[in-house]
């Protein structure tokens, strides 16, 4: 076995410039889908963790006729004092922050602009509220009692023209269907990295927000983060009740959870494309080294040997061929996902327009998981033998008196 | 006792329309220990015989036996058997393996039959040292001449001590002394060791070492005859 791999390799090295293009294809082809498995990766979970970031939390307590597509501010859709009932869910263990918000929608307006938004009510104290805090660019944050100030996001104040210190109309609708416009001063301005949320979500105080609405004592939901997201089946149990329902990040999120399957789908598909390329590349080396050495395999053959033996010859190359291409290929897809995890990849405002359904960072950190990594490698593996099979029947099918007659 | 024999072969060849007779019904008995020279035109149908007896090919009809065993009745891993046990081969042109040292070509057979490594070692040195090649153990062929190129061939036809070795124009691709030099070897060999050598030539300076002289023509054996006392032409050999 020792012996057939050296071979092996001294026939690999024959025509050693062929030989280093063969594994370079697979190298590229392999470190390629490496860097796109990691972009995906990357991008779902950033999605994922953006939106329980932002957007859903891991639980959210709601009342159980509360319907999000409508944002209904009925006084029967919303939970009544709903501090009371964060500070009792905060109470538990697992959890690390549980805070009420209020959804509503309307629209900012100044003398030459209009956009609609999405008004949310928090409780600017809260650390689930950090994320917007933290990515206050100018400005300050929300007070508590803050009765006239509003905090907008990078994209609608860059459209509007206006920053802190600015004022804006807001108008939202209110619980008995009508309609409430107030003038507010843009307290601030933040970034969460994420433009399609930023361009469309206003946040005022809870209580700023409940008085506006006429949802006084009242919120949309109960927002919750708990340390470890592994814990949200055993809060979800402990917190059901008959007049509240309880959603999990995996319900609220099912849109990014079903386009990460299909996008795995999807890129299987697309590794077999590239793979099925780099086959192409080594199928053609090998064949040409086969009838390069027809006269040798019509030898090896009048000396005795069997077709299955030459067949693993060629076996043989083609599996150090895969093991080269493989090692370069895991080396380079390594390097370049890990420059891209450091330094982000710059896609912009890729769903501004899609609504805030699926956020997106403006960058995404690749991220390289070791089953992507172990199942490409296995695949390119297999991928490599395959490819090198035909040529290895060929070579081992030849008949002995054909191949001696073969021009050297 | 006898090495191999044919019965009556013919080997047709079709290309396209056309159809060669390379063998047109030869029968011939090949003894142990003979030194026996197939010669003839180009044509003739000398390297389609050694071919038969080399059990590399099938005859149209007839049949080929090697130490009594019908070869032509073997699938073509029972041939390949036939070929590692009981074969040798030196072919035309050098048919080393361009990236194996001389060692490691005259011990491919050895390794194909499953000797051990120090089985295998003394034996290819022996072998080496028979063809003068000694020294040039672990040369590869690029670094090493035609004459001792076609040696290290003899070396490797000689590894598994082969009933019957068979050379298809030995010295075809080499000048006079090299040439002299190998049919020498393969004559002090054959008479050494007592292994059959059927070898095909139309080189006169060639098959004057033989023993034995097949004369065949348009696939028919015209002439068989045994020589005495064999006189090959003397040439200054190069060492």
């Amino acid at each position: 076995m020792i012996q057939l791999f050296r071979n092996a390799l001294r026939d690999l090295g024959r025509n050693r410039r062929r030989t280093f293009f063969s594994a370079l294809a697979l190298a590229l082809g392999l470190a390629l889908l490496l860097l796109m498995a990691a972009f995906i990766s990357g991008e779902m979970d950033s999605a994922l963790d953006t939106a329980i970031r932002l957007q859903s939390g891991h639980l959210q307590v709601r009342a159980k006729t509360y319907d999000q597509s409508k944002t209904s501010l009925k006084w029967e859709d919303l939970i009544e004092n709903p501090d009371l009932i964060a500070n009792q869910i905060a109470s538990l263990a697992p959890v690390k922050v549980a805070s009420p918000r209020l959804y509503a929608t309307g629209f900012v307006s100044t003398r030459n602009y209009m956009s609609g938004v999405r008004i949310i009510g928090i409780d600017p104290l809260s650390e689930a509220n950090a994320p917007y805090r933290e990515g206050l660019l100018s400005g300050e944050f929300l007070a508590p009692d803050d009765r006239s100030g509003i905090l907008i996001g990078r994209p609608l104040a860059n459209k509007i023209g206006l920053s802190a210190g600015d004022q804006i109309q807001l108008s939202a609708n209110t619980s008995d269907g009508d309609v409430t416009e107030q003038t507010f001063t843009i307290r601030g301005i933040y970034s969460t990295q994420t433009s399609a949320f930023d361009g469309a979500v206003v946040f005022l105080p809870l209580a700023k927000a409940q008085s506006m609405t006429g949802t006084e004592n009242h919120a949309s939901t109960i927002f919750i983060l708990l340390y470890d997201k592994g814990q949200t089946g055993a809060v979800q149990e402990a917190l059901q009740s008959s007049i509240y329902k309880v959603l999990t990040w995996a319900e609220m999120n099912e849109l990014i959870i079903q386009t990460e399957d299909l996008s795995k789908g999807y890129m299987t598909l697309f590794y077999l494309i590239v793979l099925g390329i780099t086959a192409t590349v080594i199928v053609n080396t090998l064949v040409m080294s086969v009838f390069e050495r027809t006269r040798e395999i019509g030898i090896l053959a009048a000396i005795g040997m069997k077709g299955r033996r030459i067949m693993a010859m060629f076996l043989a190359e083609s599996t150090l061929l895969a093991i080269g291409g493989i090692l370069l290929g895991l080396a380079l897809g390594y390097l370049a996902s890990s420059y891209f995890a450091h330094y982000g990849f710059y896609i912009g405002d890729i769903y501004g327009s899609s609504g805030t359904d699926f956020l997106i960072n403006d960058t995404i950190y690749t991220k390289l998981t070791a089953s992507d990594a172990t199942s490409l490698t296995v695949l390119a593996f297999i991928v490599t033998l395959a490819a090198g099979l035909f040529p290895a029947i060929l070579a081992a099918r030849m008949e002995p008196v054909d191949a001696l007659r073969a021009e050297k | 006792m006898e090495v191999a024999r044919v019965v009556n072969v013919t080997r047709y060849f079709k290309t396209g329309d056309v159809e060669t007779q390379a063998l047109r019904g030869v029968s011939l008995s090949i003894q142990s220990g003979e030194f026996l020279s197939l010669v003839g035109p180009s044509g003739s149908g000398k390297t389609t015989l050694l071919q038969l007896l080399g059990c590399l090919d099938r005859p149209t009809s007839g049949q080929v036996f090697i130490n009594g065993k019908d070869v032509t009745k073997l699938n073509r891993n029972q041939r390949a058997d036939m070929r590692r046990g009981t074969i040798g081969f030196i072919f035309q042109f050098f048919a080393l393996i361009p990236t194996l040292t001389a060692f490691e070509n005259v011990e491919l057979p050895l390794l194909l039959s499953n000797h051990n490594a120090a089985e295998r070692r003394a034996r290819v040195q022996a072998l080496l040292e028979s063809v003068q090649l000694g020294e040039r153990a672990h040369h590869r062929p690029d670094q090493m001449s035609g004459g001792e190129q076609q040696r290290v061939a003899i070396a490797r036809a000689l590894a598994t001590q082969p009933a019957l070795v068979l050379a298809d124009e030995p010295t075809a691709n080499l000048d006079t002394a090299n040439g002299h030099q190998v049919m020498e070897i393969m004559s002090r060999l054959n008479q050494d060791t007592g292994v059959t050598f059927v070898f095909a030539t139309h080189d006169p300076r060639v098959f004057n070492f033989a023993r034995r002289i097949v004369t065949l023509r348009d696939g028919l054996i015209v002439e068989d005859r045994l020589v005495e006392n064999p006189a090959p032409e003397p040439v200054e050999t190069s060492a």
